[in-house]
């Protein structure tokens, strides 16, 4: 069979160590200094954009929010390894990979205020965002295969949970992709938990990535805290899925070992099942120190331009939060223009009906 | 009388399992997120500490496993009550429950049965993020073999869900999150069942009769209210189990008034209306006055937060709709 090895943690890929020092054994990839300060510009755009979601939603602005502080790293770092014309797949946690593939910031806090306006974004390639778990897996899977019976030059990758590991979608995206070698990378976010579920409690594997084994392909473990190591593992797996011959199965499994620090989501209270303490512990391999003292050591950073990033990032956060607030309500009938391409003469008849309720009683009363 | 206690719907679904749990020690809870976090709407609270893992089991995030794996300990005697953290969640678990579950007892000619509930909070009308919102109940009273209950009081809750678990056959219980929290009752401390199958008429009326279940149950009574000042008189039944559905009720109070509004979440097609209409049809046709009307959710996806108002009956429309009936 294949030449790969089960993987095991000590085999986990690196390229800073906790303090940003390139480790020794790493080469770092050959990306240009635009694109290094880039990364860091975009995972420090999703920090803070993480903060003001979190208080918009608290602000009742937003029904409710999936912070991704922590995860910065595995997101930013695997999208600029992704390319153009690329497809992408995510759960709800992914918009900092996204937002990179050209999900604009108010798109993202329209869907999470509840309006369906910002659930897909024109001219990306970012499907949108699959709520129930694992099942955005064989998508990936299907679109990879399609790119590849068209001969186009395009892979797919997707995005999801460790807890996504358990359900049975996992496994039938990654068999098929085996059984039929297609393009795809799969990224597996192992944040350490599920909700309130440890990662020990989905699997009685050592590692996720090692699961691939069983589909006939390579699964690799990544420090997902280190964006120079995901852009790296995202890149190596972009290029082997298409490779005119890759002279091995064309997906990848990659486990982004990483923390999420915040709650699962607004509605979320973490401290009823993990210690804050452990959250602490793993601040300390946190991708934005790491990677802001590699970019120093590289002088690619001062403090002076960390300055006018901080203030532009602080503009153009504002400026998404205006956009959106300046949103016109979405209009009632637009729950039944998109659910056929027709609509149907019953949905014809149900939106006159609800015409002539709000005709009648007025919105207010409708809304009560 | 027994001792009660001041409980909201979701304190009663808590208690329910408790007072079962200590009463018999095959009962055991399985889910995601059940054990110290307590489930993710405090439904399974304190019960890890009281039970132990081995009763209050955090499991894998699998639907398929948990119910599938909840048949098997059932066909061995335990009693799991597997919790779905929201209904939109148990498609992964459909093939189990309706491939299985529902038919385990007839497949077998009885000798192995599933005596399981499947809980999970369903409805809409708190603004959740998509695919938290739909009321599928229709789904699963479509599926001969299971039964399925949707309380819509803190007191039937616990009688019912007690009821379920005793049920020596598969029951889906559909918790209506939108009233989790929305109202207090005393509710006695013994464990005590309410009969599966029973309706309860939860406001006379000689007029007009509502029938209705779940978080609908509060809307319909507002409106029954309202219209008394309008000298109609509104007979409000709650179904409180889908099925078995309880025809007889429902049937003696069309008798009554002769005038029927059905009031659901779920879209209209294929809903549970069309049901309880064609039982009156069957039963009470002489007694008819007006067409029957239903008032329901539409046939579309049940659009996120910012539309969901205009998708929910409320009360307004279950007015629009009674008047319509009455004026007939
Ligand atoms: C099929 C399904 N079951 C349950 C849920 C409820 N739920 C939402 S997020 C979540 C935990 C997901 O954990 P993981 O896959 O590790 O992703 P993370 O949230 O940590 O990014 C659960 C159980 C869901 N959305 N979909």
């Amino acid at each position: 069979m294949s030449a790969f090895q089960v993987p095991s943690p000590d085999d986990r890929v690196r390229i800073l160590d906790e303090s940003g020092q390139v480790i020794e054994s790493a080469t770092v990839p050959d990306l240009d200094d635009d694109s290094l300060v880039g990364m860091y510009r975009d995972m420090r755009v999703m920090r803070r954009f993480d903060e003001r979601a979190v208080n918009l939603q608290r602000q009742g602005r937003l029904r409710t929010f999936p912070p991704l502080a922590g995860q910065e790293g595995a997101q930013i770092g695997s999208a600029y390894a992704t390319d153009e014309g690329d497809w992408s797949f995510s759960s709800y946690r992914e918009h900092g990979y996204n937002y990179v593939r050209g999900v604009d910031l108010p798109s993202i806090l329209r869907y999470w205020s509840g309006d369906e306006r910002g659930a897909a974004v024109k001219g990306t390639n970012v499907f949108p965002l699959a709520i129930p778990i694992a099942t955005q897996i064989p998508h990936a899977t299907g679109t990879a295969w399609a790119a590849k019976l068209q001969g186009d030059d395009v892979a797919v990758v997707c995005h999801f949970g460790d807890g996504a590991t358990s359900e049975g979608d996992f496994h039938e995206g990654l068999n098929f992709a085996g059984v039929f070698d297609v393009p795809a990378v799969f990224i597996c976010h192992n944040n350490q938990w599920a909700i309130s579920v440890p990662r020990e409690r989905q699997t009685a594997t050592d590692t996720l990535a090692q699961k691939a084994h069983a589909y006939g392909f390579e699964g690799i473990q990544v420090d997902g805290m280190d964006p120079l190591a995901m852009y790296r593992a995202t890149r190596d797996a972009i290029e082997k899925a298409k490779a005119e011959d890759p002279g091995e199965p064309r997906p990848t499994l990659i486990e982004a070992v990483q923390y999420r620090y915040g709650a699962h989501t607004t509605a979320d209270d973490p401290s009823t099942y993990r210690d804050e303490a452990e959250v602490e512990e793993w601040r300390r391999l946190d991708p934005l120190t790491r990677f802001e003292a590699f970019l120093r050591d590289r002088d690619l950073l001062n403090d002076d331009r960390l300055e006018e990033i901080e203030a532009a990032i602080e503009k153009k956060i504002d400026g998404a939060v205006g956009r959106f607030g300046d949103d016109p309500e979405p209009e009632p009938a637009d729950m039944f223009e998109f659910v056929f391409e027709t609509p149907t003469e019953e949905l014809r008849k149900q939106g006159a009906y609800l015409e002539a309720l709000r005709d009648r009683y007025g919105d207010e009363e409708l809304r009560s | 009388m027994s001792a009660t206690q001041d409980l909201t719907l979701v304190g009663a679904v808590q208690d329910g399992l408790r007072t079962e749990m200590e009463r018999d020690d095959r009962v055991l809870v399985m889910g995601e997120d059940v054990g110290q976090a307590g489930g993710v709407f405090r439904a399974t609270e304190g019960l890890y500490e009281e039970f132990g893992e081995n009763r209050v089991i955090n499991t894998p995030l699998a639907e398929s496993g948990i119910v599938g794996a909840a048949i098997g300990m059932a066909a061995y005697g335990l009693r799991p009550v597997p919790e779905i953290q929201f209904s939109g969640f148990m498609y992964p678990a459909f093939d189990q429950l309706v491939s299985h579950a529902a038919r385990l007892r007839t497949r077998s000619r009885e000798q192995y049965t599933c005596p399981m509930v499947v809980r999970s909070p369903y409805g809409g009308g708190i603004k959740a993020p998509e695919h938290h919102s739909e009321s599928k109940e229709a789904f699963y009273a479509h599926e001969p073999g299971l039964k399925v209950v949707v309380p819509s009081t803190p007191h039937d809750t616990k009688g019912l869900l007690i009821a379920a678990i005793r049920d020596p056959d598969p029951v889906v219980f559909l918790e209506p999150k939108r009233i989790y929290r929305a109202t207090r009752q005393q509710v006695p401390e013994e464990p005590f069942t309410i009969e599966i199958g029973d309706a309860s008429i939860r406001r006379e009326g000689s007029d007009v009769s509502v029938f209705t279940w779940g978080a609908m149950t509060r809307p319909a009574l507002d409106a029954a209210d309202e219209l008394a000042s309008e000298d109609i008189d509104v007979e409000v039944v709650d179904l409180r189990t889908l099925s078995p559905m309880d025809t007889d009720a429902i049937v003696a109070s069309f008798e009554k008034t002769g005038r029927g509004v059905v009031v659901h979440e779920g879209p209209k097609t294929g809903g549970l209306a069309g049901e309880v209409t064609a039982r009156i049809q069957e039963g009470s046709l002489l007694y008819q006055e007006a067409p029957i009307a239903r008032v329901t959710g539409f046939d579309v996806p049940v659009p996120l937060a910012q539309l969901e108002d205009f998708y929910m009956p409320e009360d307004t429309r279950i007015m629009d709709a009674i008047r319509e009936v009455h004026a007939f």
